[in-house]
């Protein structure tokens, strides 16, 4: 999913990365701890969280996260927005609440990392899908 | 006589400085994406080295943490002089955790830290002494 679509599906503020939104993001992964981060996050996601400080930012860059977006209208520090934008990483920022912009998101086609592992593949989830 | 490592860097940790937290294994994916690394080895080898720089910050005094890169293998050796733990075994299990609220408001302390490093690394050695501090070897294969 390409992060103008991120940005229009969860009517976000770009505080930094302007002229990245046209690069993809390939899966999406929603934590507020950075150590669930680090054990679960697949390349090239974009990260949503609530967590303000640098750390996000240096778990992104760590991780390669692609882009994150900040929940609950929520803004990052300046610490975190000058090493974003020394590492190229995109942030945005969303006053949609965790659960309803992974829903958002979701429901637009940006997967979850454990369907990029045969988590739970397509075969399977069509069905439960339609049990809900 | 041990093999002469190709690249050699230590870096020193300072305990509960929360702003410097993660430069170290910054530096150390910089390295390894200027040597040449494989882009998926530097991914396993970068979180690992966080995820033990991270114990250093939130837990020890202070540490150090040491990349040997050789023909063979990237080492990562993290010594720190800390509480040390108790337990490794206990330690190890996902989701267990002795963080305080101080540490999860900076996000971390879910528990994964020590489970994560064993499974990105290809070998992994945890010594610990309570009072004195813990030592890690992490080996990943070239």
């Amino acid at each position: 999913m390409k992060l103008e679509a991120v940005k229009r599906i969860l009517n976000c503020q770009v505080i930094t990365g302007h002229d990245k939104l046209d690069e993809e993001v390939g899966v999406g992964c929603g934590a507020d701890l950075m150590s669930d981060v680090l054990a679960f996050i697949k390349p090239n996601a974009l990260l949503l969280t609530g967590l303000t400080n640098v750390q996000s930012v240096r778990t992104a860059e760590i991780a390669e996260v692609r882009a994150i977006v900040y929940v609950r209208g929520k803004l990052p520090d300046k610490e975190a927005v000058d090493l974003a934008k020394e590492k190229g990483i995109v942030l945005l920022c969303t006053s949609l609440p965790m659960y309803e912009s992974c829903g958002r998101l979701y429901q637009h086609g940006l997967r979850g990392g454990s369907e990029l592992e045969g988590g739970l593949r397509d075969a399977k989830r069509a069905p439960l899908l339609a049990t809900l | 006589m041990p093999r002469e490592p190709l690249f050699w860097q230590r870096f020193d940790i300072c305990g509960r400085n929360f702003v410097d937290a993660g430069k170290a294994s910054i530096s150390i994916k910089g390295i390894l994406r200027e040597i040449g690394i494989n882009p998926s080895l530097i991914r396993r080898a970068a979180i690992a080295s966080y995820e033990a720089e991270m114990n250093v910050v939130l837990y020890a005094t202070k540490g150090t943490m040491e990349l040997r890169v050789t023909p063979k293998d990237i080492r990562v050796m993290v010594e720190d002089q800390g509480p040390g733990i108790p337990d490794i075994e206990l330690a190890m299990r996902e989701g267990y955790s002795t963080a305080s609220d101080e540490i999860r408001e900076m996000g971390f302390g879910a528990g994964m830290g020590l489970s994560n490093i064993k499974k990105n690394a290809d070998a992994f050695s945890i010594h610990s002494a309570v009072g004195k501090g813990t030592t890690l070897e992490i080996t990943f294969r070239l």
